[in-house]
């Protein structure tokens, strides 16, 4: 199979942010960044499905400043064949010009499936794979926890609020994925030195007019400190006279 | 001035609570530009109709009813088609969706109809001018990016429990709406639905939300949290990523960055540590009580009130005491 795999550099989740002086973005200053992790699932999953069913090709596919390539060659040392990165200095939390830009770059492909992470941990907004699914006019899926193909036919589990949606679907379609699904791999020595020599075609992002900006950053507001009530069973008299009495919950 | 179309989102034949947030933010908006009408699309199974005049109790001057079989089922091509072309038609500025399961499969899909931007995962908004402004938590709850859309209509999705539901009660009027698509041809089809425990109530609308982590040793110890949230009465049961992990409770059940993000009244952590991971999903929740036997817990910095000792003493004594206060009610 044909499959694309778009991805995402993003900041380490366990990290503490800052804001930056413009108050617009993030302070990147000592941030790790890789993969975004749902991304990573998505690649191994693309991954997988190739090895199985025999000779196919894997194609990842990133928007972004240059830095981005740096997550495309990682792709490629986990396995994949080729990198195409779209080049955006600007407007990515703009979902649907950025969706925009990948359903033109995947339109020429001909793709029998494309996977994305079902979000990026960075816009946290779910928004870029189903809104290129739905301008590619292909079935698209979301949140996917379970994907087997075969004969050109895709079966689904989707995890939704408290229950699990089964699919059926034709290919091609564009898959977006959930966790749990497949343990990304750790590229090898080999894989990296692979990914060196692979193609990795740059091209400016088409994104159109971007009508969604970030006009400023902020962190939350940290929650007032809070009180140790007491200790063991004998605090509980006092804890439920709170729940009622302050919080008014009870 | 301009109006506001907004998807009052059911299930089976009942509107959801974050149906009613949806139509409460509409009327925020509609409001804040100098009080156009709101109108809700209600689409559902053979039914709805009678539940679709709720919408008017919040704030919406028409309900747009969608009645079909084939909505009994999630039909996301169809429900899309059909908020997207009564946007184009209406000429509205804005449509207002949930950011619920169902919302956050829908908003990318309407969007890419209407050739609309999209600010998803709001939990505040206002008007300025011809922007929207929209605040959405970014980088796992981490960080508050405020978005300014321009373009008109905007797709704007709002997460569940940002905003309360508030009455605002008017005299909606009624209008039977077509689907725009036959929902009996949707590209994806449903083949099964597996439910979770019957007569569970949602982690994204429950109240109050007993969680439990590691620090229950085991699945079987569930048992106390069950019975804690039982107590209540208006609970749900949630999980860390550490005990969906090693399988002691649904993968469903996650609460967290990878998880569920929820903000109940109250939240209550049993033998929960409090990983980066794990707040991110519930550090918005009203009020937090952390019971866990380590007084260095960092899930006691977030918490308004916290226990230190032992979960298997604790929580069947709390569960007792909560038992007593409802009946005194």
């Amino acid at each position: 199979m044909k499959i694309a795999v778009c991805i995402k550099r993003t900041p380490d989740s366990e990290s503490r942010f800052k804001i930056a002086g413009g108050s617009a973005a993030i302070d990147e200053t000592g941030l790790k960044f890789d993969m975004d992790d749902f991304a990573s699932y998505a690649v191994e999953v693309a991954l997988q499905l190739n090895e199985k069913q025999g000779p196919g090709e894997t194609v990842v596919v990133a928007v972004g400043p240059d830095n981005v390539q740096e997550t495309l060659r990682k792709a490629m040392s986990m396995g994949a064949d080729r990198a195409i990165h779209l080049k955006a200095d600007a407007g990515v939390f703009d979902g649907l010009a950025v969706a925009k830009a990948l359903a033109t770059e995947l339109k020429a492909g001909a793709f029998d499936l494309v996977l994305f992470g079902k979000y990026a941990f960075d816009t946290s907004a779910s928004v870029v794979g189903t809104a290129t699914g739905a301008l590619l006019g292909v079935p698209t899926i979301t949140a996917v926890s379970r994907l087997e193909i075969a004969n050109g036919r895709g079966t689904a589990r989707r995890e939704l609020e408290g229950a699990g949606e089964m699919v059926e679907f034709a290919l091609p379609a564009v898959v977006t994925i959930d966790e749990g699904i497949a343990r990304p791999r750790y590229p090898s020595l080999k894989g990296i030195m692979a990914a060196k020599k692979k193609p990795l075609e740059t091209k400016p992002a088409q994104l159109g007019s971007i009508r969604v900006a970030v006009k400023s950053m902020e962190l939350p507001a940290e929650r007032p400190p809070g009180r140790i009530v007491g200790q063991g069973a004998s605090a509980v008299p006092e804890l439920v006279k709170l729940l009622q009495n302050e919080a008014k919950v009870l | 001035m301009p109006n506001i179309l907004v998807f009052a989102e059911s299930r089976g034949t009942e509107l959801r609570k974050v149906a009613l947030e949806a139509v409460t933010a509409a009327r925020g908006l509609a409001d804040g530009m100098g009080g156009g009408e709101v109108h809700a699309l209600v689409a559902g199974p053979p039914g709805i109709a009678a539940k679709a005049a709720q919408v008017g109790q919040y704030g919406a001057d028409a309900a747009l009813v969608c009645e079909n079989a084939a909505f009994a089922r999630y039909a996301r091509e169809s429900v899309a088609a059909t908020l997207a072309e009564r946007a184009k038609a209406g000429g509205y500025r804005a449509v207002v969706i949930p950011f619920s399961s169902q919302g956050r499969d829908l908003g990318p899909r309407i969007a890419a109809r209407l050739d609309a931007p999209i600010a998803a995962d709001v939990i505040a908004l206002s008007a300025a001018g011809d922007k929207i402004t929209a605040k959405h938590p970014g980088y796992a709850n981490k960080v508050i990016i405020t978005l300014e859309v321009s373009g008109s209509p905007a797709v704007i999705s709002v997460r569940p429990s940002a905003f309360t539901a508030k009455e605002a009660a008017r005299n909606a009027r009624s209008e039977t709406v077509q689907p725009a698509l036959d929902p009996g041809a949707e590209q994806v089809t449903v083949k099964e639905i597996i439910e979770g425990a019957k007569g569970k109530l949602d982690l994204g609308e429950a109240p109050v939300i007993i969680a439990g982590g590691r620090g229950l040793r085991g699945p079987e110890h569930f048992k106390l949290v069950e019975d804690l949230a039982d107590a209540f009465g208006n609970a749900a049961v949630g999980a860390t990523r550490a005990v969906t992990d090693e399988g002691w409770r649904p993968h469903s059940d996650q609460i967290g960055q990878t998880g569920r993000q929820v903000s109940p009244q109250l939240y209550v952590a049993v033998g929960i540590s409090g990983a980066i991971q794990h707040l991110a999903g519930m550090r918005t929740s009203k009020t937090i009580v952390a019971i866990n036997k380590d007084p260095e817990a960092p899930i006691f910095k977030v918490a308004d009130y916290g226990v230190v000792g032992d979960v298997f003493e604790i929580v069947p004594a709390l569960t007792t005491a909560v038992r007593e206060a409802k009946k005194g009610h």
